[in-house]
């Protein structure tokens, strides 16, 4: 999923600035199980700018609606005439949510309530790790199901480097050397052999280097 | 080849035991460091490392310095790290370094920047140390950029790698040199080598295959220049082996007399290292203290 938090509550009502009339919107998907954009966490945001609205002496109007996915445009349209009558919209999703409220919404500002963080996996509760780079270019099945451009803090593709140390990484010893991790996970698998293979210089034009990515799919028009 | 070999590659391929110590290029654009450090080595090395912005602090770039080096007469080994260049500037600045007479290439994946005084920096890592190798043999043997298109000019690049047989995990040290090896290093420096021991036990596996033939292995070396340094590099830089003993050694002598006592531990280091089968050369690195490397060449009759 996408892994989100939100952002510092200043930075919000700095963002908001003059506006009086704020239409929070929350998101049903992945902000919703990170804990960071359901609809759990925008009735919280809501209280707290009402509060913090009325200790500034201004007249904070909230509203609050939570919808299916923000990165839809079916789930946006209904919402369309309320969030007209706001002077802005505060997004609890992720940065592509905020950027499709934004064009949908046409005329009214959208202002992002979270920042966006990582593609990860919750670890455990309330704990959630970053495993995909989204490079476009997988290679897991050459490295035991374990993807060094995310787990290794350099990407290297022929890695450990000479800062892995009883399985830290040198940047962090709460952190795991991702290479200790693919060959740990090779030998286990009885693919150590693998590791003498030399991973080819990657291609990077699959990642974001390339410029926008797209995918268009005949068969679902 | 010949007429383009430098001293560093002639030495070594003469099969006589190399010495290269490391210029670390200023924080700043005064060239007279260089020559000031040169002037410093130039008679104890037959190469000598520039360092490429090591630790991620700013300092003059590694190609200009290794063509100061070279104009004082010393024979440079450009160190290029990855975490700064993609495989566009890696490439070009290869070219420039052989065009310069630059004939020694260290491959390095590079400290990440998080060590050093721009943590906000972006990193590259477009390739890796291997990858590196791999690109710049390809240029120089094939004639042929990463892309495919031809080299209008061959750079004549003496390739060398790091190797650290004391990080994690052990199993694989070996395999990681045969790596590296496969990719096209001819020369290798190691990590500084305190424990002695566990560099033997990494230096027979790399016998057993038959590694030390198709290499050159140089020994790190750095002489210790206080208790604090060698508790520092003890405990807070990760892949590196300090046993207590050594710590103990420095520790127990006065402290006016630890430098010497750092020297001493250096000179001893190599010499044990000149008595392991298939190292063949010794790589010192005295950092930011150039003029330990005449006392060691000196006390364990390098050269």
């Amino acid at each position: 999923m996408i892994v989100a938090e939100q952002k510092p509550l200043d930075e919000i009502l700095s963002a908001l600035g003059a506006s009086e009339r704020v239409l929070l919107v929350g998101c049903h998907g992945c902000v919703t199980v990170c804990a960071a954009g359901g609809e759990k966490e925008t009735e919280q945001l809501a209280r707290l700018l009402r509060v913090a609205g009325k200790t500034q002496g201004k007249k904070i109007s909230v509203e609050t609606v939570t919808i299916e996915r923000q990165c839809d445009p079916e789930f946006i349209e209904p919402i369309a005439a309320q969030a007209h009558e706001h002077q802005a919209v505060l997004s609890l999703a992720c940065g592509a949510g905020v950027q499709l409220m934004a064009e949908r919404l046409g005329s009214i500002a959208v202002l992002p309530a979270l920042n966006t963080l990582f593609l990860g996996v919750a670890e455990e509760k309330g704990t959630w790790v970053e495993r995909c780079q989204a490079c476009g270019d997988c290679k897991l099945h050459l490295t035991g199901g374990i993807c060094p451009v995310t787990r290794c803090a350099k990407s290297l593709m022929n890695g450990p480097c000479g800062g892995s140390s009883a399985g830290h990484c040198e940047l962090d010893p709460e952190l795991a050397c991702g290479w200790q991790l693919i060959i740990d996970r090779l030998e286990a698998l009885g693919q150590l052999d693998q590791y003498e293979k030399i991973l080819e210089p990657a291609d990077w034009s699959r990642a974001r280097h390339g410029g926008l990515r797209k995918v268009n799919r005949e068969d679902l028009k | 080849m010949t007429k383009s070999m430098g001293k560093l590659e002639a030495v070594l391929s003469q099969g006589k035991f190399a010495v290269t110590a490391e210029a670390g290029p200023p924080r700043g654009a005064r060239p007279e460091v260089m020559r000031e450090k040169a002037a410093l080595l130039k008679s104890q090395v037959d190469a000598c490392n520039v360092t490429d912005n090591q630790t991620s602090m700013v300092r003059l770039c590694s190609l200009a310095g290794s063509a100061l080096l070279l104009a004082e007469g010393i024979d440079p080994v450009m160190q290029m790290v990855c975490r700064d260049r993609n495989r566009i500037a890696a490439q070009s600045d290869m070219l420039g370094a052989a065009a310069l007479g630059i004939r020694n290439l260290l491959c390095l994946s590079g400290d990440h920047q998080s060590f050093g005084d721009h943590a906000q920096a972006k990193n590259v890592y477009d390739i890796d140390s291997i990858q590196l190798l791999q690109i710049a043999r390809q240029m120089r043997d094939e004639g042929k950029f990463a892309g495919g298109d031809e080299v209008d000019g061959r750079p004549q690049l003496f390739l060398g790698a790091a190797a650290n047989p004391f990080a994690d995990p052990f199993a694989i040290r070996v395999p990681r040199l045969a790596k590296k090896v496969a990719a096209g290093a001819q020369f290798i420096q190691t990590q500084c080598v305190f424990n002695v021991e566990k560099f033997a036990q990494w230096m027979q596996g790399v016998r057993d295959r038959g590694l030390d033939q198709k290499t050159h292995i140089l020994a790190g070396i750095t002489p210790i220049k206080s208790l604090g340094m060698a508790r520092y590099m003890a405990t807070k830089v990760a892949g590196m082996d300090i046993p207590e003993a050594v710590i103990a050694r420095i520790k127990g002598v006065d402290k006016k007399l630890r430098k010497q006592e750092g020297i001493r531990l250096a000179i001893e280091t190599a010499q044990q290292m000149k008595e392991i089968p298939g190292i063949h050369g010794v790589h010192i690195m005295a950092i930011e203290w150039e003029e330990a490397v005449s006392e060691i060449v000196a006390g364990a009759q390098l050269r």
